[in-house]
């Protein structure tokens, strides 16, 4: 906030309050405070700030990024539009200093010179506290480690004081990139092991009330619901001091008032805006709107193969035919999304995501549905999470109204963000719209979840192909093993067979969108898609 | 007098048992699985599993609830999954901020209502009536968050007189040492006037929310009672011995036209704390209606139980309260406790 704007208000606050005009009481000292501080303000906050804890939530992520260092952290690229995109190919030493990767192993060294928060030195030991405690709370950590073949405590050795070695149960190229995603953090071994009991061996409770890392931030202040407040780390080691001295994170639930704050100048960054406030507010230019594409994410409609009438192919290719593709891009997403669809001419590619090949085109839609043998429709239900009810119900009533042309009666139904997962665990809604992205921006990993026979929760289809799984395993190893051709191969196998099959359309690649002061700068993306301040700064 | 607080006390405890039991009974009765909830939404089904069991979800209902019972005998609310907190800990730090905003809205709310109830009652269908007659109508028709919205874009996003909506202090300001929890008290105490003025001037949009939406019953219960009293004989007596109106007016019909509106009040004040909920949200206030709403939303039991209870409770003693204020008012009511 400017300074003239903030005494402007501040004296139009005290006309407001009714007080006598007294001289301005703010000191100039607190005017400073205010230009090294990040104000950010969103819908919802952390539920607790350690990640490893149980059912902690995606605010809870961007403390411990910004609070806990990981070994290694990826590089920056540059993205879209010029913004700085992290480089999925590219790693840099956070905790360490240097990677050393053998056939079955790898081994980091350690920075000399790192502290925690409480001034004790970083370790080998604290390192394999840590990941062993990734492995073996069970739950969203444990289960993202075993992506990257990470799964037994055995797996992280001390060399010595500073040495770690990380050896591999088998080749899997995502073993190195899952060590730089958020879970894997570094956390202060002795320190949460005095806080810890009997009944929560890995102190669970400790942690989620503070953070306990070596990170560029730590949290001075938490009121849960309210505010998060984070204090640099002025001896972090981790990359250069980072420039923004506090950040002051209030939860503002009013989408309006989060707007309005963004406008008067008085918060710095905002997200989780609705798209049609992002699009606005990028028309009028008064402040920074960056919209960048989810990494390996898109927007779907799937349908449950396991019943009729979408255990045909034919059924689902006729709606694959029938979505009104451009109207959501238009109606509901107001351009900000990446069109997945009409890629009629192009070859397929070894990407992931990449547009398919059906367009709008209700004729064909109606000839594939006759052959089908379903020429005056049917009844189906539509359901969609009313956490995102913004973008899905918009959706949901376009999709509607698209059938009723070819005599399909949707009927749509709202199901609670509570009871969301447990629906899609049950895999019997038979037409749904959801979400799916990547934390590791590769195409098999994204494959390996949605669409293999082993039938993970977000197979959200319950779709089986024998073919399937064999091109989606044959990547996977043809990545491990750096075999290019069988890779290639194998990917645009996959790829295919999963748009001549459909058990779900992909619609568009959703995009993160956050607005901002003009005077912050330092934005970067990252595959969670929360914010790093570490990089950011004001003025 | 103590045997009748004692007596009313006594009254309400089989009425917080029932409360207990049906907020218990509805809480599992809501849709959503919390397990599948909180296990994030990569969980396996084991993943799941494993939350259940932690949450102690997995055993007999009827044990839960002996369970929950127990630890509510120990002055244990549970622990909120949304917040990761003690639920205990959180109502005892929102109470304060819903109380300090209802308290004040109420006092505002009073502050107009009454004299304007009693004009219009001394001075029936004058311009000073039609004034009480469209205020109250149009107050009551607005729904809060309404108000509440249009307040904060003219006053705050349009002229710039009111501080950001960011809750109850400016975020460069910190809270002063709690001792009551309001913080236009503790900010008195702590000797730390520009964290007052600023506590002040964030109450002051959402006070004067809550005022406009309860303006209407308080000021039209006034006005009918004041009618009433001022009709009956008494009070044509005392004018006709020669009072001034003022001693006619406020000495002998207002005191006895209060008792209706006391009652009123009561009334008011408890649905302002319901109305709160769309008030806090507006103005991202930490109070315990937003509390209470979000954790209801992603079915997180315990905040939900706790907030009921709470609720329940505050109800009780604030009957009690009403009831002994009516025999401060009027003694006979005294007599007949």
């Amino acid at each position: 906030m400017k300074r003239r704007d903030f005494l402007k208000s501040v004296s139009g606050l005290a006309a407001g309050a009714a007080l006598p005009a007294m001289p301005s009481v703010i000191s100039p000292a607190k005017a400073d405070a205010r230009s090294e501080t990040l104000l950010i303000v969103s819908e919802g906050g952390p539920n607790n700030l350690d990640i490893h804890g149980i059912g902690t939530n995606v605010p809870g992520y961007e403390v411990s990024w910004n609070c806990y260092d990981r070994l290694i952290s990826h590089e920056m690229k540059s993205g879209p539009g010029g913004v700085p995109y992290y480089d999925r190919d590219k790693f840099k030493g956070e905790l360490a200093d240097d990677m050393k990767i053998d056939d079955m192993s790898v081994t980091f060294k350690l920075k000399k010179n790192a502290k925690f928060h409480d001034g004790a030195p970083v370790t080998a030991k604290d390192v394999k506290w840590s990941l062993d405690r990734a492995v073996s709370v069970g739950g969203f950590p444990t289960f993202q480690m075993s992506a990257g073949s990470l799964t037994k405590a055995e797996q992280f050795v001390v060399v010595d004081d500073h040495t770690v070695r990380v050896d591999f149960l088998k080749k899997d190229k995502l073993t190195i990139p899952d060590l730089a995603v958020i879970v894997p953090c570094i956390v202060n071994s002795e320190l949460v092991k005095k806080n810890a009991s009997e009944k929560d061996p890995w102190g669970l409770e400790f942690t989620k009330q503070q953070t306990a890392g070596s990170g560029a931030y730590k949290v001075t202040k938490w009121t849960a619901g309210t505010e998060v407040i984070m204090e640099r780390n002025e001896d972090w080691v981790g990359g250069p001091l980072p420039k923004i001295k506090r950040v002051i994170w209030r939860m503002v639930p009013q989408a309006g008032n989060r707007r309005a704050l963004l406008e008067r100048g008085d918060a710095d960054i905002s997200y989780e805006l609705p798209f049609k406030d992002f699009q606005e507010m990028k028309a009028n230019g008064k402040l920074n709107v960056v919209s960048l594409p989810f990494s390996n994410g898109i927007q779907y409609i799937g349908m449950n193969v396991t019943k009729p009438p979408f255990d045909n192919p034919k059924v689902r290719q006729a709606i694959a035919y029938a979505l009104p593709y451009q109207k959501i891009m238009d109606a509901v997403l107001f351009g900000l999304g990446n069109p997945m669809f009409g890629a009629k001419d192009k070859a397929t590619e070894v990407a992931w995501p990449q547009p398919h090949k059906y367009n709008t085109d209700m004729e064909k839609a109606k000839a594939l549905l006759a052959e089908a043998g379903y020429a005056n429709g049917f009844e189906t239900t539509i359901s969609f999470d009313l956490n995102f009810a913004g973008v899905n119900e918009p959706l949901c009533i376009l999709v509607q109204e698209s059938l009723a042309q070819l005599g399909i009666k949707t009927t749509i139904n709202k199901v609670p963000g509570a009871n969301w997962r447990t629906e899609l665990n049950k895999k019997e809604m038979p037409l749904f719209t959801n979400v799916f992205s990547g934390w590791l921006d590769y195409p098999e990993y994204f494959f390996y979840w949605c669409y293999h026979g082993n039938n993970s929760v977000f197979n959200t289809m319950s779709y089986k192909s024998a073919a399937m799984d064999k091109f989606i395993d044959g990547a996977r190893t043809a990545a491990a093993t750096g075999d290019k051709a069988a890779y290639d191969a194998d990917v645009k196998g996959f790829v295919d067979l999963a748009f001549a099959d459909v058990p779900r359309i992909p619609l568009y690649q959703p995009f993160v969108n956050v607005a901002m002061q003009k005077n912050i700068s330092g934005y970067q993306y990252w595959f969670h898609r929360r914010l790093d301040y570490r990089a950011m700064a004001k003025g | 007098m103590l045997t009748m607080i004692g007596k009313r006390l006594m009254f309400a405890v089989p009425s917080l048992i029932g409360v207990v039991i049906v907020t218990f009974l509805l809480t599992r009765a809501l849709p959503g699985d919390p397990a599948a909830y909180f296990a994030g939404p990569a969980a396996t089904k084991e993943a799941v599993e494993q939350i259940r069991k932690k949450l102690g979800l997995d055993k007999p209902l009827i044990e839960q609830f002996f369970r929950y019972a127990n630890d509510l005998a120990h002055g244990d609310f549970g622990n909120s999954l949304t917040t990761g907190q003690p639920v205990a800990t959180e109502i005892r730090n929102r109470l304060p901020a819903s109380a300090e905003l209802t308290l004040l809205g109420l006092f505002v709310s009073v502050a107009i209502a009454i004299p304007l109830g009693v004009l219009a009652a001394t001075r029936p269908g004058s311009w000073i009536d039609h004034l009480c007659r469209v205020t109250t109508t149009a107050g009551v028709s607005l729904p809060v968050f309404f108000t509440g919205l249009v307040l904060v874009y003219v006053f705050y996003f349009r002229l710039g007189w009111s501080p950001a909506p960011l809750g109850r202090l400016d975020v460069f300001y910190s809270a002063p040492p709690t001792v009551t929890g309001f913080y236009l008290i503790d900010t008195l105490i702590a000797r730390d006037l520009e964290a007052f003025r600023s506590a002040l001037s964030q109450l002051i949009l959402p006070a004067t929310t809550l005022a406009i939406f309860s303006l209407a019953p308080i000021a039209r219960m006034t006005r009918a009672s004041m009618l009433a009293v001022l009709a009956s004989e008494f009070v044509r007596t005392a004018r006709a011995s020669g009072l001034s109106p003022a001693t006619v007016i406020v000495t002998y019909a207002f005191r006895n036209a209060m008792l209706p509106v006391i009652t009123t009040l009561s009334m008011v004040f408890s649905f302002l704390l319901g109305a709160n909920v769309l008030v806090e949200k507006v103005f991202a206030w930490p109070g315990i209606g937003s509390y209470a709403v979000e954790a209801l939303i992603s079915s997180d039991f315990a905040p939900v139980q706790g907030f009921v209870l709470t609720m329940a409770v505050m109800y009780v003693l604030l009957n009690l309260i009403i009831d002994i204020l009516y025999g401060v008012i009027d003694p006979r009511v005294r007599l007949e406790g």
